[in-house]
């Protein structure tokens, strides 16, 4: 309900105004000065990335809130934020909140994507509650008169030897910290460790399956009205005209509202809004520049190259391939795809007295606020986005075009407009994965040793940064201009160690529709290439896949990851198709990364059953070994990888947008089908725990080896190479040898 | 002219003020009466997100008009899903097996098994996966969803 979301937030803030003091620390000293209560002079709550006070506060009662930029999609981090800070802290997780997203109250510590809400978000927390946790307990030595090292704690109490206690509590209670964030200060041994590397039960869990958990598109604010957008039938098409009497006859429409080619309607209930939208009349000009979809890589490749890029450079590949006695080309290519978030993007947006309030379930809160000033020309001071959980996003869904949308409504009306998107907008308008095109040749000696390997790649140009906002695109107000896909360029590179290699990156100048990142992008098409191309060397070569890549993996714990997958799978050394007759055949292929060729290990095995016939493809077992380091919470890290695994052999076998010449046609889940109950595979997981090294990300990796160990199995099953994701009937058929 | 509609929802009944007959029952359940178990997720009938049941059936409350309904008629959201205080067994199986990402398709996942159990004591797990089959969920959260649902055929 929106009391309890507004109620939340009061008390929060009441919290933070009411520490009126600090302990202040001499860092320049290098030991405490003790107590030293310093009257708070701005009262404003620190979202400060190096300040203890920016992540952490412990209350008169000992309960700790967590302050986090990182927030949680979904995905279980909210617990996983939890049990660090408790670890560290020693105290029990019942006392910990963690308050995700709000730029008035958490630091920025970056969009929550890439994998890195543990890895980097929870590990700047675990610091600043070292930090916090060493100034706590030196100052309760002082009081106790006890020597730092006797010291126990325990739920929040520091106990000395002789018996002598003090809580967190009596020490800080409500006062601020006012310490730097020290990188230096010990973190707890793993071998100590209580709570990081449990499986505790996730928190949220109970309230969403009892309807008590209150999602972004549950926040009801007092006044609120409920606003639709009308998009262009076709994605560059311009606002001529509009009839507004043409939905006067709809009880409760409040305003029509255009500006440039933004067009929204706002009404007094959510049903007068979304019939207003779909009466509306309105005049829009034609356009159709998108490409033919039947000539989508001609397109690609077509495309004006804005610059190069080489990722990895070895030996001299051009050379190596050019006197080769073996050579092999392959073109692999990954199609367009949806985030699919089955709840529609939503957000409220309130304007008052020059300040703009949106409640959003954005991924990346700080940036959408300096977006949405930029759009208003307005201070980003003026501006506060508070995160509020919405249905899983995956990656730049719509939720940030939403905030845009609720905010130019909201200025129209002068009143909070709540708007959500319809299934059409959703499928229609957010932003997509971009289509990726690889090419590869390699060479293989006498002995079937790579001897090199090049590989191209056309994607888009850009980074990880913000995606343009729709409203402010169709309202001509201030956006970005350029295109933000995400890190697409990474795991291009391979992690073998071949003697000549070149990977080449052409950047391209324009891509389809507005593109952006979907779990694992780039990662994911790359790595379907890489290891697929592979996996067709190793047949050339007449070796067993699997230890095709162990000859040139020089990494030990990607061998032990690869050894453990092999007995977890069970695998028997194959080289080449299986000579099987019938209808229905079976095969298992393999594959591998090192994520980012930087962190996170990941092999798995795929079992499928191929309908020589109807060119149907069932998984029917799915092996996956990860090693991500230390496991916050294995249940999570469970629960990641099944996600992983589940949505990309969805991704894989059937997702594909579709458009005409105007638009997307894939506007519902009857055009834009994903993987359904019956088709969901065993799936039989390890983890590898290692505790004592960093804990790395588990929300994306798992997601990279799906599409090529699917697209090995086939081969293996039928002699069949799928390179063109998704895997559809006709491909397979197509594909199938004569 | 706003008009009252008279409905019984969780045991009790409720009275909803529309202005058109045709709103599908989700909003009236969302908007007027404050329960927001049932979730919008494509107003087509497709996904399953919005799921009540209706005289113990599952049903797509996002394309069910409010004037296909009567006073008579039994609707019950997730917030009435358990009784006596208590959760509903596929609830507290959904808990047990930790069957929930994101969770915004997971009100239909418990609304269409509860039914579906109802009805079937001992199914297999092609049967829950058969009667699972047109809910969708985006975070790939089937498989444990599968295993609490036969937790919970187990439970009741």
């Amino acid at each position: 309900m929106s009391t309890s979301t507004m109620m939340d937030l009061a008390t929060c803030r009441r919290t933070f105004l009411a520490g009126g003091g600090a302990l202040v620390v001499n860092l320049l000293a290098g030991e405490p000065a003790g107590l030293a209560f310093a009257a708070d002079a701005t009262a404003t709550k620190s979202v400060a990335a190096d300040d203890v006070d920016g992540f952490l506060a412990i209350d008169a009662k000992g309960l700790v809130t967590v302050y986090s930029g990182k927030v949680d999609l979904g995905t279980g981090v909210h617990t996983g934020m939890m049990q660090i800070v408790a670890e560290e802290l020693d105290v029990p997780m019942s006392r910990v909140t963690v308050i995700e997203g709000d730029t008035a109250l958490t630091p920025d510590q970056g969009p929550t994507y890439g994998s890195l809400s543990i890895q980097k978000g929870g590990m700047q927390i675990r610091q600043a509650a070292a930090t916090a946790r060493r100034a706590l307990t030196q100052e309760a030595a002082k009081q106790l008169g006890a020597a730092h090292g006797d010291l126990m704690i325990t739920d929040g109490v520091i106990r000395s030897a002789s018996g002598k206690s003090v809580s967190y509590a009596d020490l800080i209670g409500g006062k601020l910290f006012a310490l730097k964030l020290d990188p230096a200060a010990p973190v707890k041994d793993p071998k100590t460790f209580r709570l990081v590397g449990t499986p505790v039960a996730r928190v949220d869990i109970p309230a969403k399956v009892t309807a008590q958990f209150t999602y972004m598109q549950d926040v009801r604010v007092p006044n609120m009205l409920h606003g639709r957008v009308v998009r262009p039938p076709a994605v560059g098409a311009t606002l001529q005209s509009v009839d507004e009497g043409s939905v006067r006859d709809i009880p409760g429409v409040v305003k029509v509202v255009h500006q440039g080619s933004f067009l929204g309607v706002v009404a007094e209930t959510e049903w007068a809004a979304i019939k207003a939208s779909r009466q509306l009349k309105a005049t829009w000009s034609a356009w159709d520049g998108l490409p033919d979809q039947n000539k989508l890589w001609e397109h690609v490749r077509a495309t004006k190259i804005a610059k190069e890029e080489t990722t990895s450079h070895v030996g001299d590949a051009a050379a190596a391939l050019a006197g080769a006695a073996k050579r092999l080309k392959a073109t692999y290519d990954f199609t367009i795809h949806t985030h699919g978030s089955i709840g529609p993007s939503c957000a409220i947006a309130e304007l008052r007295d020059g300040k703009l309030t949106c409640w959003t379930a954005s991924q990346a809160t700080h940036n959408l606020r300096k977006q949405l000033a930029a759009m208003l020309s307005m201070p980003a001071e003026n501006v506060r986005a508070i995160y509020v959980e919405g249905s899983g996003c995956y990656g730049r869904n719509g939720h940030e075009d939403a905030a845009a949308d609720a905010t130019l409504l909201a200025r129209a009306v002068g009143k909070p407009v709540r708007v959500q998107w319809m299934r059409e907008d959703e499928h229609g308008w957010d932003p997509k994965g971009p289509p990726t095109l690889i090419d590869l040749e390699a060479a293989l000696d006498a002995s079937g040793n790579v001897l090199a390997w090049s590989s191209q790649f056309f994607i888009p140009e850009g980074a990880a940064g913000n995606v343009a906002l729709l409203a402010a695109e169709h309202a001509g107000l201030p956006h970005e201009t350029t295109m933000s896909p995400g890190s697409i360029h990474l795991n291009a590179a391979i992690p073998y160690a071949f003697p000549n290699v070149r990977t080449t990156l052409h950047r391209l100048a324009d891509t389809p529709f507005r593109p952006s990142w979907i779990r694992t992008p780039g990662r994911m098409q790359n790595t379907f290439a890489n290891e697929g191309f592979l996996d067709e060397l190793a047949v050339a070569a007449g070796s067993d896949p699997l230890a095709f890549r162990l000859r040139s993996l020089k990494d030990p714990r990607g061998v032990a990851l690869l050894a453990r997958l092999a007995s977890l799978a069970k695998w028997e050394t194959r080289t080449g198709p299986s000579a099987s007759s019938g209808d229905v055949a079976s095969g298992r292929g393999v594959s591998y990364v090192k994520y980012e060729l930087a962190r996170t290990y990941v092999g798995a095995v795929a079992d499928v059953d191929v309908n020589r016939k109807t060119g149907e493809i069932a998984v029917t077992r799915f092996f996956v070994v990860h090693d991500c380091g230390q496991i916050i919470n294995p249940d999570g890290v469970r629960s990641q990888l099944e996600g992983n695994i589940i949505q990309t052999i969805s991704r894989t076998l059937m997702e594909r947008v579709t458009f005409n010449r105007s638009r997307v046609t894939s506007t519902d889940w009857a055009s834009y089908p994903i993987l359904r109950f019956p088709q969901v595979p065993e799936i039989h997981m390890e983890l590898i725990d290692r505790p004592t090294e960093p804990p790395w990300g588990a929300g994306e990796p798992a997601a990279a080896v799906v599409s090529a160990a699917i697209s090995n199995a086939v081969h293996d099953a039928t002699g069949a190479r799928l390179r063109s994701v998704p895997f559809t009937p006709d491909k397979v058929k197509a594909a199938m040898p004569a | 002219m706003a008009q009252a509609i008279s409905l019984n929802v969780n045991g009790k009944p409720a009275s909803v003020h529309a202005d058109d007959p045709d709103m599908p029952l989700l909003y009236a359940l969302r908007n007027d009466l404050g329960l927001h178990g049932p979730r919008f997720g494509c107003g087509l009938g497709q996904c399953g997100a919005c799921t009540v049941h209706v005289d113990g059936r599952a049903v797509r409350s996002c394309v069910l008009p409010l004037s296909a309904l009567s006073a008579e008629q039994r609707i019950v959201t997730l917030e009435g899903l358990g009784s006596g205080g208590r959760l509903h067994p596929v609830q507290q199986a959904f808990i047990d097996e930790q069957a929930v990402q994101c969770g915004y398709c997971i009100n239909g996942m418990i609304m269409k098994a509860a039914a579906f159990l109802a009805t079937n004591r001992q199914p297999n797990e092609a049967d829950i996966k058969e009667a699972l089959a047109n809910n969708l969920c985006r975070c790939g959260t089937h498989a444990r969803i599968v295993r609490a649902v036969k937790r919970a055929a187990g439970a009741t």
